[in-house]
């Protein structure tokens, strides 16, 4: 059966969407992804979408879900690569995707994720004082 | 058939004090008023039309306009079409200038012809048909001055349209000068988001210093471009925000709260320098004057 591949790197999960997103593919997606962040205790996902020249909005809006699924279970996550076109599109379609962290690539996401995951431990570190 | 060829020759010649005070007369009938020097300007050009079409009939009788002896006659009117256009006149005006000239044609015509009826006729005809052809010539030439305005307009708005400034390593700034409609906020999303890529930026500053006028479309562009920047993964700053524009987007009930704002570009652009860790701090050692 088609599935996206969903890479473990670390602590976090790197999810490369480069096919045509349908229904059944976003299910498997969404089921895949839930199960390793409990799995892995992943802290961070990174969907790349770098490769997708059309996006429409049901992928706008499963981007969307799989983000909130994801905070449920305490992890961040940040969509990178996003063509301009793209990003036009979506804005027009009225999906600011404003739950949604963003990044220009791979790289500057992980920047983003290991930025706000540190923050989040300092906040652990300073929680037991009190 | 020589001499009825030149019989309008004979007539521009012997009555042009005539047709031209009666010309001048009806234009000044005609439905806007003139400013002293305009009509100044106009009882200039009447007369200098008159005398070249007294030039070419002469020279080449009324029937082919389109010749080389009328050339001056054609230039002339092209010109001055071209002068009307810029100042304002509308085509009837300006074409009524030259169709004006008619009722004076032809009355000095009849006065010249009065007893020979099919002469007058056959002139009459002949000075309809010249004065239509000049008259289609002043239209057309109009409306051609029209189109070369506007197409120079839409190049001056393509150089207007937006360039994309990088202020430092990964800080972008997008002065927006000129009102912002949708097929500009289109071209300039475009352009901030291409910026984006090519530069790897992860600050933009929209300055609105020049944008004119912020009502609740120009708003609702503004805050689209904001979130596609964001949507690549770039913070989006609007600097540039006059008070009168700060009161306006309030009265409106635009909301811009997930928008940072600043009220000049210069903070915009400190805010974003703070944000990726740089700091401008005076060299000591050079000695500026105190402000």
């Amino acid at each position: 059966m088609e599935r996206i591949p969903i890479l473990k790197m670390g602590d976090y999960l790197l999810i490369t969407i480069q096919v045509d997103m349908h229904d059944k593919l976003a299910l498997t997606l969404q089921n895949d992804l839930t199960e390793q962040i409990v799995t892995y205790k992943s802290k961070g996902i990174l969907i790349d979408i770098s490769a997708l020249e059309i996006v429409d909005s049901f992928i706008g809006r499963m981007l969307g879900i799989i983000a909130s699924m994801s905070r449920l279970l305490d992890a961040e996550t940040v969509v990178v690569g996003m063509q301009p076109a793209v990003a036009i599109t979506l804005v027009e379609l009225g999906l600011s995707m404003k739950g949604i962290r963003t990044a220009l690539n791979v790289e500057k996401g992980m920047a983003v994720l290991r930025a706000t995951l540190g923050e989040e431990r300092q906040d652990g570190d300073s929680s037991p004082e009190f | 058939m020589a001499l009825s060829r030149n019989k309008l020759a004979e007539i521009f010649d012997k009555r042009e004090q005539e047709i031209a005070t009666a010309w001048l007369e009806r234009q000044a009938a005609g439905t806007r008023r003139l400013s002293p020097a305009e009509q100044h300007e106009a009882t200039r050009q009447s007369r200098e039309l008159l005398g070249a079409i007294k030039t070419a009939v002469q020279k080449d009788g009324a029937e082919n306009p389109s010749g080389p002896a009328w050339t001056p006659v054609r230039e002339f009117l092209i010109h001055f079409s071209a002068t009307r256009a810029k100042s304002g006149f509308t085509p009837t005006e300006t074409a009524s200038f030259v169709f004006s000239l008619k009722q004076p044609v032809f009355d000095a015509l009849r006065k010249e012809l009065g007893q020979d009826a099919d002469a007058l006729a056959v002139e009459t005809w002949r000075a309809t048909e010249l004065l239509d052809s000049l008259g289609l010539i002043t239209a057309e030439a109009f409306q051609k001055s029209r189109e070369d305005m506007i197409s120079r307009q839409q190049a001056e708005l393509l150089e207007l349209s937006t360039p994309v400034v990088q202020l430092w390593d990964g800080v972008l700034a997008l002065p927006l000068i000129g009102t912002l409609d949708s097929s500009r906020t289109q071209v300039v999303m475009q352009n901030l988001l291409d910026a984006i890529v090519k530069t790897r930026s992860d600050f933009a500053i929209i300055d609105i210093t020049g944008v004119p006028v912020v009502d609740t479309l120009v708003a609702q562009h503004l805050l689209k471009t904001v979130a596609a920047a964001r949507l690549m993964g770039a913070e989006c700053m609007i600097s540039g925000i006059r008070p009168q524009i700060a009161q306006t987007i309030i009265h409106l009930g635009v909301d811009l709260a997930g928008v940072v704002t600043k009220a000049t570009l210069a903070d915009a652009f400190g805010v974003a320098m703070r944000r990726i860790g740089f700091a401008v701090v005076r060299d000591q050692k050079t000695k500026t004057p105190e402000r």
